[in-house]
């Protein structure tokens, strides 16, 4: 239904469109005065007319619709008094669901009954009613602006008002995207340290949501909750994935981006540069399923041939193939800043004799090193966030190790694990979850914003 | 004398080497790089490429045991033939491949060598060809995913019977099948075509397609026009003040949030605050839109920033109004490099899996979504899905669905610098 409205609002749009332009240009030859604006702009002026407001009412009536429905279908039941919101609203489904033609109630009560009448009925009526109330406001404002049109009207004005406005709003959804993430965040956090005090979930040592969940048929116990939230052993286990993958990336990165900017003729550069960036361009569950199906059993069958245990989902395979998913960004943005030393250094460096081994680390190195340092923190920011391949490479269950052999889980590896498939909400294991992922956000962007100001604070300004 | 030359030579000589160690540490760490590009690549494609054929096993079904005169099919409606008990019948067929079987755990393991919807696919073939059905017709069936992996040597045949999934009378029946010829491969069209499955050998890609196109259209139709129009208004309207200064640091900020985060924005805003419906490609678009504008905001921004003064300039000389100089003459100027970035944001999205798999686009989907609006998968999330199954067929599957995500991924960046070189002009 919604496609077809949307469809005909648009067609009055540009069938409105044309008439303004119209009208624009009879006033325009019959009055034999001087119009304000490009006749054209009248088109538009009468086009926006016919779409904006229309389309406005349409988000309002489809947001608020299924609620009215609801409580009118229901109005028997909650007049009965005798149901909780929750049953209402899944006998609503249960309801929506026998009109739909599937049977789900045993006996069919004259209440049931007359719900699914009603429903069938509100459901006709309010689309129709929809349809006229949204066209006919777009064709009543479409006669409106075009008896509007006269020479004293300055459409063009008009309508780059409302496109400046557009504009505007458009760049808003930055500001809203934020406050979005910060307010879910923060809401289900503060219910979530309501429950569990903040310092458990800091500094608590012991990570087993999934006994909350089982013990939830009794009442809680505040003891159970507390020792049961530690998020000590994600960070320890996050901490340590990264630092495995910094090990792999850094040295590698590093001298990858000195090759590229010092020894590489132009033609390998020209070839190597877009292939170590595809590595940037590789989806995540790619790397995973490579770090799972490849690169863990392969460190195991090594591991196990040196006479070592190892877990099948260890945190070193886990690291090792972020390291390498990691390499582009270190290696780009070190490529990037050791360029942008001034030639002069490097000259008057060969110039007293020094290799050019000694021009790179004594004078290049240094002069770069702000830059370095911030792609570095980037990156670690980079693999903190990082998901699928801890997902589906790193181990599922908390535990406090500094083994890069054994299994390990990571923040974001618990996010998903909680929230995958159906969560029962208003539960302090799913809250739990977004207190990781608050966790999460204010490290990442702290992390980005000392790169940002080590960079901008650090580098050195020549010339 | 001669002591202190020698010295400076000996010392010159180790600078050298460190010179010629430091350079070979450097090509190596640039081929570790370049080589897990090619062991990426080259360990999903030796693993992949086999499922796009598959193994069909060639059964003679003759017809003329179902019905007295093969010519009456043609007269029924598809619901006919759909009401038709072709179950025994069918085994029957399949039985005829070894007329001498007697036992009953033998005639089982026959049948085991097909997957379990013969039935429906000769049912299938009976509907489409009704009106010229002769008295035995042949069918090439689906073999089992055991069977097909058995085919293609991903299977290994001398493990203990008890270890292998595929037991040592199927492998007698299967031998002797190959020897007569029946066995055989063909094109895996319903890999492409089909929806999400439990066997192996009948799960598809084409719902998680589907799927993947309609977010990428949602993402395309959300997030083109609004970080076009936002970066207009930053680059060439904004007046420099507080609230624009925050805006710009807003979105350089979420360029850097994890995606994940914008998976908890979604399930706990979209979802639980909207109520729009889970699981649907319509949620997953969302959610991956307001992930990519920053990237679409900052490709244009740096495009529009590209524009030389004076196009607008001279626009603005000549009488056009602010509006009408950036619309008429900057911003056409400028949209390769904003197509540009609008489709390296799109490929970014359709990689992406994190944020889907919190809104429930982790559903297991049998049929092929319809709109926007019905539950399905996304490529990504598909290749997750079926790597936490252990099957060999679906490792299989998994790499092929990789193949064809990182095709897709190829074809839009292509697309990128294909645009990027002939539309882009320089000053």
């Amino acid at each position: 239904m919604g496609f077809i409205l949307i469809s005909l609002i648009i067609l009055i749009g540009i069938a409105s469109y044309f008439l303004g332009n119209l009208r624009a240009k009879n006033l325009r030859t019959s009055n034999q005065k001087n119009l304000k604006s490009l006749s054209h702009y009248y088109g538009y002026y009468v086009a926006l007319w016919a779409v904006v407001p229309a389309l406005l009412i349409l988000l309002m009536i489809t947001s608020f619709k299924s609620l009215f429905i609801e409580q009118y279908v229901l109005s028997d039941f909650i007049a009965l008094g005798s149901y909780t919101e929750t049953e209402l609203s899944l006998l609503f489904t249960q309801i929506e669901n026998t009109a739909l033609g599937i049977k789900l109630f045993d006996e069919n009560t004259i209440l049931i009954n007359g719900a699914v009448n009603k429903l069938n009925y509100i459901n006709k009526t309010s689309e129709n009613l929809t349809y006229v109330t949204v066209l006919g406001l777009s064709g009543l404002l479409v006669l409106y602006s075009l008896f509007n049109i006269n020479n004293k009207l300055n459409s063009r004005k008009i309508v780059e008002k409302f496109l400046l406005v557009l504009y505007f709003t458009c760049s808003l959804v930055a500001i809203m995207t934020t406050v979005g993430i910060i307010f879910s965040l923060l809401y289900e956090t503060l219910r979530f340290f309501s429950q569990v005090p903040i310092t458990d979930f800091l500094f608590g040592l012991n990570w087993s949501p999934q006994r909350v969940f089982v013990r939830e048929a009794g009442d809680l116990d505040t003891r159970d909750l507390a020792n049961a939230f530690g998020a000590v052993p994600l960070f320890a286990g996050t901490f340590l994935i990264a630092l495995i993958a910094m090990c792999v990336s850094v040295p590698v990165g590093l001298l990858t981006a000195i090759y590229m900017s010092e020894y590489a003729s132009p033609k390998v550069r020209d070839w190597a540069k877009p292939i170590i960036e595809i590595l940037a361009g590789i989806p995540t569950v790619v790397y995973g399923f490579f770090a799972a199906l490849t690169v863990a059993p392969l460190v195991r069958d090594i591991g196990q041939g040196a006479g070592l245990t190892v877990s099948s989902e260890s945190a070193l395979a886990a690291g090792f193939v972020m390291g390498i998913m990691i390499i582009p960004f270190i290696s780009s943005l070190s490529d990037d800043v050791i360029k942008s030393v001034p030639q002069s250094l490097r000259e008057g460096s060969y110039a007293m004799g020094a290799t050019k081994r000694e021009t790179i680390v004594k004078v290049l190195l240094p002069a770069a090193l702000p830059g370095i340092v911030g792609s570095f923190l980037l990156a670690v920011s980079r693999a903190i966030g990082e998901t699928m391949i801890v997902v589906m490479a790193a181990g599922l269950n908390a535990k406090l190790t500094a083994n890069p052999l054994d299994a390990a889980t990571t923040i974001t590896t618990q996010i998903v694990v909680i929230l995958i498939g159906d969560q029962e909400f208003d539960s302090p294991k799913t809250q739990s979850a977004f207190a990781l992922g608050l966790t999460l956000f204010v490290v990442t962007l702290a992390l980005n914003f000392i790169a940002l100001q080590v960079v901008k604070k650090y580098t050195e300004r020549y010339d | 004398m001669t002591d202190r030359i020698e010295q400076r030579i000996n010392s010159l000589n180790k600078r050298l080497n460190s010179e010629k160690r430091f350079r070979i540490y450097c090509i190596g760490a640039m081929s570790f790089a370049l080589a897990w590009v090619l062991i990426l690549f080259l360990n999903i494609f030796s693993s992949g490429y086999s499922a796009f054929y598959r193994t069909v096993i060639q059964v003679d079904v003759p017809f003329l045991n179902l019905i007295e005169d093969t010519t009456q099919f043609s007269e029924m409606s598809s619901e006919d033939i759909n009401n038709l008990s072709m179950y025994s019948f069918s085994k029957k067929a399949i039985y005829r491949l070894f007329p001498d079987i007697e036992e009953k755990k033998d005639k089982k393991m026959l049948i085991r060598l097909f997957s379990i919807e013969f039935e429906q696919e000769i049912r299938e073939f009976l509907k489409s060809n009704k009106s010229n059905i002769n008295e035995t017709e042949t069918i090439y069936l689906t073999a089992s995913d055991d069977v097909d992996q058995v085919n293609k040597g991903n299977y290994p045949r001398d493990l203990d019977e008890d270890k292998r999934r595929i037991k040592d009378i199927q492998l007698l029946f299967f031998d002797d099948l190959v020897d007569r010829g029946l066995v055989s491969y063909e094109f895996n069209l319903p890999f492409l075509m089909r929806g999400d499955s439990r066997e192996p050998e009948l799960a598809g890609v084409g719902g998680s397609i589907v799927g993947s196109l309609f977010t990428i259209l949602v993402v395309l139709i959300l997030s083109f026009p609004i970080g076009i129009f936002a970066a207009i208004y930053l680059e060439e309207f904004a007046p420099k003040n507080k609230v624009t200064d925050f805006i710009e640091i807003n979105i350089n900020n979420l360029a850097a949030v994890p995606s994940i985060v914008f998976g908890l924005l979604g399930l706990g805003i979209i979802l639980n605050t909207f109520g729009l419906p889970r699981s649907t490609p319509l949620v997953g678009g969302i959610v991956l839109s307001l992930m990519t504008l920053p990237t679409i905001i900052i490709a244009t921004r740096a495009s529009l920033r590209a524009v030389p003064p004076s196009i607008r300039e001279g626009a603005l000389a000549v009488g056009a109004t602010k509006m009408q100089a950036v619309m008429h003459h900057v911003v056409p100027v400028a949209m390769p490099g904003a197509l540009t970035g609008t489709i390296i944001g799109l490929a970014q999205a359709l990689g992406e899996t994190a944020p889907l798999l919190l809104i429930g686009m982790v559903a297991f989907v049998v049929d092929v979504p319809q709109t926007p609006l019905d539950a399905s998968a996304s490529l990504p999330v598909q290749v997750y899905l079926w790597s936490e199954s252990a099957e060999r067929g679906y490792v299989e599957k998994t790499s092929a669905t990789i193949m064809m995500l990182l095709g897709f991924l190829i074809l839009m960046n292509l697309a990128a610098v294909l645009i990027r070189r002939k539309f882009e002009t320089k000053w």
